[in-house]
């Protein structure tokens, strides 16, 4: 973990409150999939922990979604402005563990980090399906960046307005996409349906509220099988079976 | 270039290559940053709360921001004192030369005086640290050290289980009058005294109209305590002969000078680490040039200077 000064390259709305942040650096910058960055906030105590959803030589892709007052400065800065980052953060996914085929399982912006990871499981040889949950049509966000890849996309929405109306699990079932391992991140109640109705070995990135974000201050524990777990440290991505729903 | 300064102290006795010491719960064993920088620049490192037996802490959420500082509510989780002396300080001496500060919790007299005995015997702990000031567990805790009689008690039932490494008593500021409790823990047989520990506090999350905190208080702690905290360290160490570290809002090089001035003869920092892991090697890396700012030549010189 280093602490490393970044500038904004671009900060634009994607979706609705949904932003896409593109940061530069002078140095190189080594992330993988799953792990976070923790971005300092002129005027906000502690930092906004954020997936990586792209790496870059020099610099690193994130979304977020505006839901609080910090979210909302963030909002507001503008290309140039300059951000510094705790990073890389967590474990990450384990594309290395999946045969040939992986399911990427996102709802709403827990889309974003396994954008990264669809990109290494590519480079390992590997093919994958994305399946992206979303409330409405105007929340849609990285569709486009999957398709791009060359990664089959199926979006569901809670209100139909696009693609299967009803949950990533419905679209799922309709669907009978071929793999061997699944990834997700999303909300909750979202990832455990997901574990309770796939059978195949899987990953789940969790989310918790955040004190340091490196591991030592040990206000973001989550009890798993393991015992008590660091989401920040430990985590954030854990095996389906660890997880205690 | 700055001419050559004395950043060391003794503290009972002790020589600490500098007095910055990242405070209890707020750096983990020392282990968890052993990859991010050099631990060896701290003066010394006061490890995370520890009790008898492991304790998976409080529900989450146990952290709410605040607008300069922020409330935890982790509640002591750690991996038992067993733990402590058998993986976690014999692990942080291979590769740390400074104080290693052991910080005790206990929910009885008894069992204070057993965790005290174990750390006093592991040759890895240079200092312990009782905490009767968490806030953020029932049955113990703060309730031993918001009463006189109390502190004395822990710290006597401490003092006969102890016999070769110092002992400081961790007081808490959510008291009438932290002076008489100072007075208690040194009348009682305390090597020193740590302040203060954090300070009682809530948020509540508008939007859900509920309490951030699953425990809906927690300790408060960051730059907007430094003041009170000031305050206590100075009254404390004008009114007791045995060393304080202070600790509370120490956030930059000037506050760890300030601290001393009050009287701290070692300052501990701790929701600065928090939000920047590199907090204390930063401090300590900008007071050459302040001590030279301030016509200072040796920080042992300033303790209490200000009168």
């Amino acid at each position: 973990m280093q602490k490393q000064l970044f500038h904004i390259e671009s900060n634009a709305p994607v979706a609705r409150d949904t932003f896409r942040l593109v940061l530069r650096t002078d140095a190189g910058v080594a992330v993988r999939s799953g792990q976070f960055v923790d971005i300092a906030l002129p005027g906000r105590f502690l930092r906004r922990p954020i997936s990586v959803s792209d790496v870059l030589p020099d610099g690193v892709v994130l979304y977020y979604k505006v839901v609080g007052e910090g979210t909302r400065d963030l909002a507001a800065m503008t290309p140039g402005q300059s951000l510094e980052l705790l990073l890389p953060l967590g474990s990450g996914f384990h594309p290395e563990k999946c045969t040939a085929d992986a399911l990427l399982i996102g709802g709403g912006l827990g889309a974003a980090p396994l954008y990264l990871l669809a990109r290494e499981l590519l480079a390992q040889g590997k093919r994958a399906t994305a399946v992206l949950g979303f409330n409405k049509a105007d929340e849609i966000c990285l569709k486009e960046e999957f398709r791009a890849l060359g990664v089959p996309v199926l979006i569901s929405t809670l209100d139909g307005s696009v693609g299967t109306k009803g949950f990533v699990t419905d679209t799922i079932a309709a669907a009978w996409p071929v793999f061997d391992r699944f990834y997700t991140c999303g909300p909750l109640p979202m990832m455990k349906a997901v574990c309770e109705s796939l059978a195949a070995p899987g990953e789940v990135s969790l989310e918790e509220r955040m004190g340091c974000g490196a591991g030592f201050c040990y206000g973001c524990t989550v009890i798993t099988r393991a015992g008590a777990r660091r989401v920040c440290a430990d985590g954030p991505v854990f095996d389906k079976e660890e997880v205690l729903w | 270039m700055v001419a050559t300064k004395d950043l060391s102290v003794s503290l009972c006795g002790l020589r600490l290559e500098n007095p910055v010491i990242p405070a209890s719960g707020t750096f983990g064993f020392g282990l968890e940053l052993a990859d991010s920088f050099d631990l060896n620049v701290l003066g010394g490192i006061a490890l995370k709360g520890t009790t008898r037996e492991a304790r998976p802490g409080n529900p989450t959420p146990r952290i709410a921001e605040c607008r300069a500082g922020m409330i935890n509510s982790v509640g002591l989780q750690n991996p038992g004192i067993e733990v402590l002396v058998g993986e976690k300080a014999p692990a942080l001496r291979k590769i740390y030369r400074g104080a290693i500060i052991a910080n005790i919790s206990g929910f009885s007299l008894e069992e204070y005086a057993f965790n005290c005995a174990r750390a006093d015997a592991c040759p890895d702990i240079d200092i312990l640290e009782v905490n009767i000031s968490c806030p953020n567990v029932h049955n113990g805790g703060m309730a031993f050290g918001t009463d006189p009689a109390q502190a004395a008690a822990v710290t006597r039932a401490v003092r006969e289980a102890v016999r070769e490494k110092p002992v400081f008593i961790k007081l808490s500021p959510n008291v009438t009058d932290i002076v008489s409790i100072a007075r208690a823990c040194e009348d009682a047989g305390a090597d020193g005294l740590t302040l203060v520990n954090t300070f009682l506090g809530m948020r509540i999350d508008i939007n859900k109209r509920k309490p951030v905190i699953a425990n809906k208080m927690g300790g408060f702690s960051g730059p907007a305590v430094f003041p009170v905290a000031l305050r206590m360290v100075y009254q404390v160490a004008h009114a007791c002969r045995i060393p304080v570290m202070g600790c509370g809002g120490v956030s930059r090089s000037e506050d760890v000078v300030e601290m001393m001035m009050a009287g701290a003869t070692a300052v501990q920092v701790g929701a600065e680490n928090i939000r920047n892991p590199f907090a204390c090697p930063e401090i300590i890396a900008a007071l050459p040039e302040l001590m030279d700012r301030l016509g200072i030549g040796s920080l042992q010189e300033i303790i209490g200077i200000a009168a």
